[in-house]
């Protein structure tokens, strides 16, 4: 079993620009993300020789074309990065991925640097752009008139835990955590029930339960089984149901929490009892009930709150991880879940400097009540838009933290220090450094692969398939030892 | 910016003198009232000027 978490996130942006004629949201978000200098005069390939999106985990293939760009258009759409992690363009978006982490911290410090990257890109990029033509990026999920773009979570599983196992234990929890990691909306998108302040960015926008598809009928559980590692040992879980997230404590707890209840089902510590009647009713509703006090109907007919659903799952968890060999992250992942779950039932207000939501609705509301306003007024629609956006001067959270009002998690100088150094515990150490040190010789890299060429002809591939080999306890050494590339790829061959 | 930076400078003075007039016991309540009050008036420094239009162009291509 895998002794460590290994997690990673992916977070498409949404993009615009106040000028709309003659704006393409594909040609914008290319020109972004070919503007992270000094970097992006770097050529790297990324290498998709692994890579099967239309495996799905129930077992079969589906059809469908694969993506394959050409050189020009690869080279173009994607910026391998010294962290490790991946910049990139997808669809109409610009894209961040982290690189893999063992701890939700490490995930909130990735997630912070790649919003830091993206704003270096958005201040090359605007540099020359007159007013009108100036990119917005934002870190949210939906347009608010039905077109929505992901957060995805990654989690490494065991390939010998049932896919089905996963569904029934991980639903209850995936559809009630948004409590605590939604990122909160002002109004309603695909043409779901009509409120005024949602919970949840995402919730509107789910359909089906299980599925393979991400972009139209969304399911609450994804099926792809793309696992970027060895296939007989591993999977990944591909969570699509999440809320990207500003606030720190949001994401730490959002990808902490979700990472020990896949922990203890890949140790067969099944969660039972919570299914619920109707999960995907149950995601909307509780997305409109900001008293949390509602109750959802289970299966076996019981009513439980959401604060309720999230307690029992805390409780398996204590009761798991108390059974072991102490595990210091597990515990403050706990300790900080039970802290909030408990504000969350007795005052959840007292959590508008912590959680998104409430930062976000305390915001909003308390601006409507001094002006007057309803809630349909664009104002506010607007304040929700930009508490997103990714330029400090104008993202509310960002006014909103350097003012004092936000509580933070990280340090500052560990954001600064991961928008070029990879986690120094899984293969993306082995990656990022490799870029660092060798940024010539490096013709491709992807999750599970570094590619050399070192100007003998041939093309040499390092493969990566262990997510926890890599690692700087591991290959430190060599790269101490490495003057050139060459001198790497004889030493990791010795 | 001009205007962004007198409300600066105004809301500065006024913690200032507020400190002035009440050097240690300030009541909490007030306090957390007159803290909302200064971030509101903020906002409306920071707010995208067009809401209504801005709000509307902002249409994207369904990602994933």
């Amino acid at each position: 079993m895998p002794n460590k978490l290994i997690i990673g996130t992916e977070t498409e942006f949404g993009i615009m620009s106040r000028k709309i004629d003659g704006y393409d949201p594909v040609t914008s978000s290319l020109f972004t993300i070919n503007h992270l200098r000094p970097f992006s005069a770097l050529r790297i390939l990324w290498d998709y020789e692994n890579e099967d999106p239309l495996v799905d985990a129930r077992g079969f293939v589906v059809d469908g074309e694969k993506e394959r760009p050409t050189q020009d258009e690869n080279l173009n759409l994607n910026k391998p990065l010294e962290n490790g992690g991946r910049l990139y363009v997808d669809g109409a978006h610009p894209e961040y991925s982290t690189p893999e982490c063992t701890n939700p911290r490490d995930v909130v410090i990735y997630e912070k640097a790649g919003e830091a990257l993206m704003h270096l890109c958005l201040e090359n990029a605007n540099r020359l752009r007159k007013e009108e033509e100036k990119i917005f990026l934002y870190k949210n999920n939906t347009d608010g008139k039905g077109n929505s773009y992901g957060y995805h979570e990654n989690y490494l599983m065991l390939r010998a835990t049932q896919f089905e196992k996963i569904v029934q234990s991980l639903t209850p929890f995936l559809v009630t955590r948004q409590i605590f990691a939604g990122s909160g909306k002002v109004g309603t998108d695909n043409k779901a029930d009509p409120a005024a302040f949602q919970i949840s960015q995402r919730a509107d926008f789910f359909e089906t339960l299980i599925d393979l598809n991400t972009m139209a009928k969304r399911p609450i559980i994804n099926t792809r089984d793309e696992p970027h590692a060895d296939p007989k040992q591993f999977r990944r879980l591909h969570i699509i149901v999440g809320d990207a997230n500003m606030a720190e404590l949001s994401t730490y707890l959002k990808v902490g929490t979700t990472a020990l209840i896949l922990q203890m089902i890949d140790n067969e510590h099944f969660i039972t009892g919570l299914e619920l009647d109707n999960p995907l009713q149950a995601i909307k509703a509780i997305s409109r009930d900001l008293t949390l006090k509602k109750g959802i109907k289970l299966a076996n007919g019981k009513e439980y709150t959401p604060v309720e659903i999230q307690r029992a799952y805390l409780e398996e968890a204590y009761k798991y991880f108390g059974s072991m060999e102490r595990d210091p992250v597990a515990f403050e992942i706990m300790d900080h879940w039970q802290e909030i779950l408990n504000r969350l039932e007795k005052n959840p207000n007292e959590l508008s400097r912590k959680i998104d939501w409430l930062i976000k609705y305390d915001l909003i509301n308390n601006y409507r009540e001094k002006k007057g306003f309803d809630w349909d007024n664009p104002k506010l629609a607007m304040m929700d838009l930009q508490y997103h956006d990714l330029n400090p001067e104008k993202g509310f959270y960002y006014t909103l933290l350097k003012d004092g009002y936000i509580d933070t998690m990280v340090s500052p100088g560990l954001v600064l220090l991961a928008k070029d150094s990879p986690p120094r515990d899984t293969r993306a150490y082995f990656r990022g450094m490799c870029i660092k040190k060798f940024p010539k010789e490096v013709y491709a890299t992807s999750w599970s692969s570094v590619l050399f060429d070192i100007g003998n002809f041939t093309i040499k591939r390092v493969p990566l398939l262990h997510p926890l080999k890599g690692t700087e306890a591991l290959v430190g050494n060599v790269f101490n030892r490495s003057e050139t590339a060459e001198d790497l790829l004889r030493n990791l061959a010795a | 910016m001009g205007q962004q930076e007198r409300e600066k400078k105004k809301s500065k003075d006024k913690t200032e003198k507020q400190a002035e007039a009440n050097p240690e016991v300030v009541e909490k309540g007030k306090k957390i009232k007159e803290d909302i009050d200064e971030l509101l008036d903020k906002i409306d420094d920071v707010l995208e000027e067009n809401a209504e239009e801005f709000v509307k162009n902002y249409v994207q291509k369904g990602g994933e």
